[in-house]
């Protein structure tokens, strides 16, 4: 599974990337999220409003903080 | 979507949501009813302040002022947030692409005022557009739009003008965007946008899940948001009423009409300049925008202010220099600050 926040490092940014890894923990899954924060890659996927959450290069989330249980939801959702 | 099931219960849940939502809908009514009668009862009964005195006027404005301001912005916070969860950037941008001048930037200045947007995201939005084929004064119209027609500076005007400046202030503030836009367009300045913008290769459409979020996550989310931003400006909020009550209080009644009121020519363009460094939140800059217009400011040199202050801000033009060449950089502030002096001089011959 590859986990990508994007984000060129606003609050919120920081924010899902923390309420990402707390998910993660949750769900005992030990993978590295990467932090995408070069603007043409970003608009690359076609994300508009930052923060952005993509697992497996598909853009779940964008233009928000989603909760930790959304989250942990769509990480499972994921990875079976 | 799993996450998004129905599971057993969720009905009984969801009733109760509404039910949450309905009474809470009911005691910000009964508060802000009673908002007025509570104080003057608070403050020159049990207090015993004078409310001739200058002390008790101060006071009461101060407290009234902040309950007044803290209930119309959590109540409309909230019910925007909750309209927007139904609109995304990307819906926008696809209604925006392929659009022609004139017409485009009139919708570009609308969907400005009601697409979620935050300033950080200010870039990511103009490569987006403008990869995406939007065109570059419709693109601006709606970066113009955005900022200065948000809902908290719609709603502390308002709340401390009527509703007749506050439609005038929405009025003009979408012109500014729209003439503003579709003139930046026809200067055809392609040539000053930082090359990467137009070699940025999009990898197909974004499926954004919120648009079929069920009602209480756009419930949660707009109570997220009324904490968030609540919780981001009150301390400026406090600041610029506590400034504004002091003026309201203390300061005599013509103290600034000498120099600042409609028969001045030269009060509009110093307001603006003035405005364009300056950088706050609506929140701090309208209660002492307020106190200045009681003491004489005409309002138009106020409003004008206040655009620039909120349209024009030094943080937003560091991200925009990402994209903008400093010379489009230059054109930007130049034709949006000469949208703002006309304004403030219309509205000074309108009010």
């Amino acid at each position: 599974m590859k986990i990508e926040v994007l984000g060129t490092g606003c609050k919120n940014c920081n924010a899902l990337e923390a309420a990402t890894s707390e998910a993660l923990q949750q769900l005992g899954l030990d993978v590295p999220i990467d932090k995408v924060t070069d603007y043409g890659e970003i608009v690359a996927y076609g994300v508009m409003s930052t923060p952005a959450l993509a697992i497996d290069g598909e853009i779940k989330t964008t233009g928000r903080v989603p909760s930790v249980s959304e989250l942990t939801g769509l990480l499972s959702g994921a990875t079976s | 979507m799993s996450v998004f099931l129905p599971e057993p219960g969720t009905r009984r849940a969801s009733r109760n949501l509404w039910g949450l939502v309905i009474a809470a809908a009911f005691a910000w009514l009964v508060g802000y009813v009673v908002n007025g009668r509570l104080w003057d009862w608070v403050v020159f009964d049990v207090v015993g302040l004078d409310p001739e005195s200058r002390l008790g006027e101060a006071v009461h404005f101060f407290v009234y002022d902040t309950t007044k301001i803290l209930l119309l912005l959590s109540g409309i916070i909230f019910i925007v947030t909750v309209l927007r969860s139904f609109v995304t950037i990307e819906r926008t941008r696809a209604l925006l692409g392929g659009r022609r001048e004139g017409i485009g930037n009139v919708a570009a200045a609308g969907l400005g005022v009601v697409t979620p947007f935050c300033s950080c995201s200010a870039v990511p939005a103009f490569i987006g557009f403008v990869a995406a084929g939007v065109p570059l004064g419709i693109t601006l119209s709606f970066l113009i739009a955005s900022p200065m027609v948000n809902e908290v500076a719609v709603i502390l005007i308002l709340g401390m003008f009527g509703w007749k400046v506050a439609v005038l202030y929405v009025v003009f503030g979408l012109l500014v965007a729209i003439v503003a836009g579709y003139v930046l367009g026809r200067l055809r300045l392609e040539r000053w946008v930082e090359p990467f913008v137009f070699e940025t290769k999009l990898r197909g459409d974004v499926i954004e899940p919120s648009t079929d979020m069920p009602w209480e996550d756009r419930f949660a989310f707009g109570w997220q948001e009324v904490k968030t931003i609540v919780g981001k400006i009150w301390p400026y909020l406090l600041v610029g009423i506590a400034l504004g009550a002091a003026i309201h209080g203390w300061a005599p009644e013509d103290l600034f009409a000498s120099w600042a009121g409609a028969g001045n020519p030269l009060a509009v363009p110093i307001a603006v300049l003035v405005g364009i460094p300056l950088y706050s939140s609506a929140a701090g800059v309208i209660p002492l925008v307020q106190a200045l217009a009681d003491k004489g400011v005409a309002l138009g040199t106020v409003l004008a202010f206040m655009m620039a202050v909120v349209a024009l801000s030094v943080p937003e033009m560091i991200l925009l220099r990402r994209v903008l060449k400093p010379k489009l950089l230059a054109t930007f502030v130049g034709v949006v600050g000469v949208g703002i002096l006309t304004v403030g001089y219309l509205f000074n011959v309108v009010i």
